[in-house]
């Protein structure tokens, strides 16, 4: 079926930058209450001259294939690169599984993020593939960073 | 639970059973024949209790015990008719009886009758009073409505939640209840078919040592009401809940049933309209059980359709129906058995067993496992069914959960197999 692309059941059999690591700023736990996943997640961010780049997201996750593959590719897409394009790429991610299956998602800002395309037409996953995405906001907000895009930041990632 | 003393449907049989549920007839995700195993969560409802919903509010609708019109007397007998009804079914007495808006607030009804003190305007309530030193004791294998609701109680009275261990094999560890069964064990709360394990629980022996130590009986009988015979003197327990949607009744009706001695010394939980006997503005007295324990305009119409659903239960025949569920979990457990990579979480055999069979695959989370049944048309549940330390202590996440009503077919369980083998294909895990 469409759902479990090869590149989710990559993901969730071989969970990318998987494990608890340090340097970080801040280390959340959230759980799906309605199955039981959990993840606890820690961020590291380090601010340069061009402004906050994510250094590090590490996890450990307990679920499903598609919180496992989410949290993964949430890890791949972010590591090393600018908060503000990690950000882009979170709104964008939440667009497409929230968009009923409307909006396919674009590869250019999700990567392979693309591949969970197919979880917006079940609403009830929904929450399982934003849940390791939901605790890296959450790490930021509790770390005292931004967790949304300002309008010209927004601008800026989408262009 | 048992021994079921009657046979299963035959096809026929299932197939006029199946012509009353309309639901029955729809498809799923693209096309796919809806296979409904999930009827622990909540079952269908026949044409006779949705005929019996509408009828009411064609014909009869108004407020029951308000008003003195015509169409008030005629829903106060219907709504007092179904409550006679579903006593019956139950061997009960009609005025210990209560309605509630599900089985969790009947619950909850009787844990916030407790609290540190008595109640000055009830007597008798001392027995519902609790205080540091006192117990609670209830199983790991409690929904977490049978379990919470006994949480919050310690926490607000000061006394001490214990309870009694599953073991490996699914059943409750009754080897335990010597220490935690004693003289300060005020309460008992215990499932009576857990609705994950599909375990049937040994009352008699819970019910005489709790009273021995003058302890009450509460018991969770959601998941055996609807699949097997009960009679509330015979089970012994002092409060039995249950609720009406997972027994082809309508949703928001649920049902108290209590001890007329127990009742009567009970202090309220909901309080307000038609609960109270006078009223003025520095205090208040209470009506007589069950009105006591129903403020406001009562669910009508979901007790009319919930005596039809007993009446649809009896045309049946509940051993018959027990029967029916039983040889389909018998053929579900032989046809897990032939999998290796699948683990029953719960008993394997039929002895003291009801209708809920859950399982895991080795190393495909049971999201997965539900989302491949799913697309095949096959409605089962996953996740920790609101028994979330249960499942801790099985150390899984999550489990897959398919349960079964009259209405389910052999080919229904064929089916839910044939889907489950597509699991290990598709996660490339050892088939």
């Amino acid at each position: 079926m469409d759902l479990y692309q090869e590149l989710i059941l990559e993901h969730s059999k071989r969970p990318q930058h998987a494990g608890l690591r340090e340097p970080f700023e801040a280390e959340v736990h959230h759980v799906n209450p309605t199955c039981g996943d959990e993840v606890t997640l820690r961020i590291h961010i380090e601010d340069t001259a061009e402004g906050p780049v994510v250094e590090d997201i590490s996890y450990d996750a307990l679920g499903c294939s598609i919180s496992m593959a989410s949290t993964s590719i949430l890890a791949e897409e972010s590591i090393g690169r600018p908060l503000s394009e990690v950000l882009t790429t979170f709104e964008a991610m939440k667009s497409m599984l929230t968009s009923k299956g409307e909006d396919p998602g674009d590869e250019e800002v999700i990567g392979d993020g693309v591949a969970l395309a197919g979880v917006g037409k079940y609403p009830a996953r929904v929450k399982c593939a934003l849940l390791g995405w939901m605790a890296f906001t959450d790490a930021l907000h509790q770390s005292g960073r931004e967790t949304t895009l300002s309008q010209k930041q927004s601008e800026e990632g989408t262009s | 639970m048992t021994e079921p003393s009657s046979t299963p449907f035959t096809d026929e049989e299932v197939a006029r059973i199946r012509a009353d549920f309309p639901i029955l007839t729809r498809t799923v995700r693209d096309g796919a024949p809806l296979v409904y195993l999930d009827s622990g969560a909540t079952s269908h409802k026949p044409v006779q209790v949705l005929d019996a919903e509408r009828n009411f509010y064609e014909r009869l609708n108004s407020a029951p015990h308000r008003g003195a019109h015509a169409l008030s007397e005629e829903a106060t007998a219907a709504y007092e008719g179904a409550r006679e009804r579903i006593a019956g079914f139950i061997g009960a007495q009609a005025q210990d009886v209560v309605f509630t808006k599900n089985a969790t607030e009947a619950l909850n009804l009787v844990a916030y009758a407790f609290s540190n003190s008595p109640h000055p305007g009830i007597p008798g309530s001392e027995r519902f009073a609790l205080r540091e030193g006192d117990e609670v004791l209830v199983t790991e294998m409690e929904h977490h409505a049978n379990l919470v609701p006994w949480q919050e109680l310690c926490r607000r009275t000061g006394a001490t939640l214990r309870w009694i261990p599953v073991t490996d094999g699914g059943r409750l560890d009754l080897s335990t209840l010597d220490e935690l069964l004693t003289e300060s064990t005020k309460v008992v709360a215990v499932v009576h078919a857990s609705n994950v394990l599909g375990t049937v629980n040994p009352l008699d022996e819970i019910v005489t040592r709790a009273h021995d130590v003058g302890a009450l009986v509460v018991l969770d009988a959601c998941q055996s009401v609807p699949h097997t015979a009960i009679d509330v003197a015979e089970l012994g327990a002092d409060f039995v809940a249950f609720s009406g949607h997972k027994m082809f009744g309508p949703s928001g009706i649920g049902v108290l049933w209590g001890r007329s001695e127990l009742l009567e010394a009970m202090p309220p939980f909901l309080t307000g309209g038609s609960m109270i006997e006078t009223v003025r503005m520095e205090g208040s007295t209470y009506a007589p059980p069950p009105q006591r324990f129903e403020a406001g305009v009562p669910m009508t119409a979901q007790a009319i359709g919930l005596a039809a659903a007993v009446d649809y239960i009896e045309e049946l025949g509940i051993e018959r129906i027990h029967a029916h569920e039983l040889a389909l979990v018998e053929r579900l457990l032989a046809g897990l058995a032939t999998r290796p990579w699948v683990t029953v979480v719960g008993p394997t055999d039929l002895e003291s067993r009801g209708g809920t069979v859950a399982f895991v695959v080795d190393g495909v989370h049971a999201h997965d496992v539900g989302q491949i049944l799913d697309n095949a048309g096959v409605a089962v549940r996953v996740g920790h069914h609101c028994a979330w330390p249960l499942h801790r202590r099985f150390k899984v996440a999550a489990t897959t959960r398919a349960s079964f009503a009259a209405y389910n077919t052999t080919a229904e369980v064929d089916a839910l197999l044939e889907a489950l083998d597509r699991v290990p294909q598709i996660f490339g895990v050892a088939s």
